[in-house]
């Protein structure tokens, strides 16, 4: 029995010396090799990291930074690096660093509660470049980058505003933060600029990414009469609750016809390729600046996505005439008279809201239902 | 049929061979499964490797994912060595950090030295006594600890929930949920490039090897982790003796937490275990419940974790192909403890086929 024993331990032993033996060889092998690619490759090898929240096949608000980083490898070729499913805490520091210490030379980092992280790594590593999304510190080494999705939202608001029979329409929301109030007050300016009265009522999720949860926050507000849903998620759990109940939705992020061919009419969605591409151009340039960037329609950035057969006949028609004025700078979509839920002036008639204001914005407008806690 | 019988005597030898073997199918059998994702294993095994050891970098960020899992492990350890079953040692980390955040928090400019010791004490209690809720439900009412620790972790989570969306809710962060950082004088120092939780976790790893073994209530344990009507009949306080020692275990994983806290995270958050909580129970039962050898299976768990980070970039293999790799590792080795307790006869069924013709 124990010489049984012996033999295969003895055999096993063998096996594991040759693996690491392997390692060695292997590993010395790009030791050799490696500074000698550095030196050969000229400036403009940039490595960048892109930094993700969710999984890239969410189909949501990962899925179109993948898709923004994939535009970029495609123009400019340069080698990319990413990680999915970035808890919004302190672990980000060491999936940065450990992105720096692979070569990363510039880090898109997508999600706001990076934010405090992304300083204190930016201050660690002046000479890599860190880009955030949706946030508002900066570094000489970071900038903040976003997009005006309200824009775009309140376009979807002038079709779900047609759209709706019961005057009652449900917003399944994720977290009580500047950027997703926006967007609610967008969407329920969009919605009362064709319909008065009509109300949109709110359901907080507390996550970005949990279908099955914001899915039930999407049945609970059907429960409560709504008739159609939008969203400020990153699953697609609210369209598939519309759809099976026979209601209607307003999608996000991307396209999402095919989850619920019945439901969804439209969505507001994002295009990052061409700002990672300029973005990443001017740093191998040497012309970065941690400028802060807040591109509208007008620059593509955010659009409305192709409206569906669901969608209510004359929303086209509606949204194209808003989008031009958009466009041409006649409408705003935060301009004056603002009302808040008691009814208080906001914002003056004839004044327009700050971006400063509108990146700390904490009140709902009237017409929206639902309790910032 | 196949019988099985137990086997009379357990070598030391089987013991040990039966679970590198077990490794060593887990690795074949997700080898195979890094062949269907399209990589080639050796590849994805070797880079694994230098994902862990290839930078001054990756070797630090190894050995700090090493600290916690040894620690938590000891604490598991104390635990298992009297059958007492603790999964909760998840609970008991989270515990350990939230009182030790408690100060962190609410005394931000206390003098270093005072208010870190005064945290790692607050971690001991506050793992310590979710630790000892169990054991005296337990001792009192005999219920199930399995089950009971296994809900505590639960509890402990939603209540950090609960702080990081309510009480200690970060005013300045705009709404965002999240829970002020510390003050530089809560955060451990460095010792040598790496938190001095290293340090800690040899000292911890060295206190407990000569409890179990050269005090008398080691030796009380170890009875009645054998047996505990023989502990009670040679006129121990069984209850005691547990209650005892389930303190002492949740103070150990109390600790973890409140380094956790403290040094890597630098401040409270319901991610703050990264799951280290169940990775120890792993780490625990594959060391035998040898305290030495807990800190070189950890350092092992540390380089599948660290390594499996660096293959998901390297590789842009999915997060979850690492974690398949542990749940691999783990199911093969607590299957083959049924061949290191059991064995399979087949010398019958030939003997049992001769019969029947």
């Amino acid at each position: 029995m124990f010489k049984k024993s012996f033999v295969v331990f003895m055999s096993l032993l063998l096996v594991l010396s040759m693996l690491f033996v392997g390692c060695a060889k292997e590993e010395a092998a790009p030791e050799e090799t490696a500074p000698a690619a550095e030196e050969a490759a000229p400036e403009e090898a940039l490595k960048v990291g892109f930094v993700y929240v969710g999984p890239i096949g969410d189909g949501g608000w990962s899925y179109s930074h993948n898709e923004g980083r994939l535009y970029l490898e495609e123009q400019l070729g340069v080698e990319t690096l990413y990680k999915e499913s970035v808890p919004e805490g302190p672990e980000v520091e060491k999936v940065m660093k450990d992105m720096i210490d692979q070569g990363a030379k510039a880090i898109f980092v997508t999600s706001f509660g990076y934010m405090d992280y992304v300083v204190n790594v930016a201050e660690e590593f002046p000479e890599v470049t860190f880009m955030h999304c949706s946030g508002y510190k900066d570094a000489p080494n970071m900038n903040n980058y976003f997009g005006r999705i309200y824009e775009a939202r309140y376009l979807s608001g002038i079709v779900a505003g047609l759209k709706t029979e019961t005057d009652k329409i449900g917003y399944v929301a994720a977290y009580e933060i500047p950027e997703v109030i926006r967007g609610i007050n967008a969407f329920t300016l969009g919605v009362q600029s064709v319909n008065e009265d009509a109300t949109v009522a709110v359901r907080w999720t507390h996550t970005w990414y949990d279908p099955a949860k914001e899915k039930e926050a999407a049945k609970a507000l059907l429960d409560e009469g709504v008739d159609v849903i939008a969203q400020h998620q990153d699953t697609a759990g609210p369209q598939q609750a519309a759809e099976e109940r026979g209601a209607f939705s307003i999608g996000y992020h991307t396209d999402m016809k095919d989850t619920a061919p019945n439901a969804y009419m439209t969505a507001p969605i994002w295009d990052w390729g061409p700002y990672y591409t300029e973005q990443v151009e001017k740093i191998m340039n040497g012309e970065w600046t941690n400028e802060p960037y807040w591109g509208g329609m007008e620059d593509g950035v955010v659009k409305l996505a192709e409206l569906t057969e669901n969608a209510p006949e004359g929303a086209q028609a509606a949204v194209d005439e808003a989008l031009q004025a958009l466009k041409e700078g006649t409408l705003s979509v935060f301009a004056g008279p603002i009302y808040d839920q008691e009814g208080n002036m906001m914002v003056e008639e004839g004044t327009e809201m700050s971006d400063g204001d509108m990146l700390s914005m904490g009140w709902f407008v009237k017409g929206v239902e639902g309790k910032i806690e | 049929m196949i019988r099985i019988a137990k086997r009379s005597e357990v070598s030391k030898n089987r013991n040990v061979l039966t679970r590198i073997a077990a490794i060593i199918m887990a690795l074949m059998l997700s080898a195979l499964f890094i062949v269907f994702l399209g990589h080639d294993p050796l590849k994805v095994y070797l880079s694994m490797i230098e994902g862990s050891f290839g930078s001054v970098y990756r070797f630090k960020e190894t050995i700090i994912s090493t600290i916690p899992l040894t620690i938590t492990s000891l604490g598991i350890l104390l635990a298992f060595k009297m059958k007492f079953w603790n999964i909760g040692a998840e609970g008991q980390m989270i515990m350990g950090a939230f009182l030790a955040s408690y100060f962190a928090l609410n005394y931000p400019d206390m003098n270093r030295l005072v208010l870190l010791t005064l945290m790692l004490v607050a971690g001991a209690v506050g793992g310590g006594i979710w630790g000892l809720i169990p054991a005296y439900f337990k001792s009192k009412y005999g219920t199930n600890e399995v089950l009971f620790t296994l809900m505590m972790n639960y509890i402990a989570l939603k209540w950090i929930t609960y702080l990081q969306y309510g009480p200690w809710k970060d005013k300045n962060a705009l709404g965002f949920p999240k829970i002020p950082n510390f003050t530089s004088n809560a955060v451990l120092p460095k010792l040598f490039g790496i938190h001095v939780g290293w340090l800690i976790a040899i000292i911890l790893t060295a206190l407990v090897y000569v409890f179990i073994h050269y005090t008398k209530k080691g030796y009380e344990i170890n009875v009645i982790g054998e047996s505990e009507s023989t502990g009670a009949y040679a006129g121990m306080n069984v209850r005691k003796i547990i209650l005892q020692a389930m303190f002492l275990g949740g103070a150990l994983a109390g600790i973890s937490g409140m380094i956790q806290a403290s040094a890597v995270s630098g401040t409270l958050s319901v991610e703050v275990t990264g799951g280290v909580g169940y990775t120890a129970i792993i780490v625990t039962w594959l060391s035998g419940l040898s305290a030495p050898l807990i800190v070189i299976v950890s350092f092992l768990f540390a380089i599948l974790i660290q390594g499996g980070s660096y293959i998901q970039t390297a590789f842009q293999i999915p997060q979850s192909a690492a974690q398949i790799l542990q749940g691999m590792i783990l199911l093969f080795v607590l299957g083959s403890e049924f061949f290191v307790k059991y064995q399979i006869i087949y010398k019958n069924i030939k003997l049992k086929k001769k019969e029947g013709k």
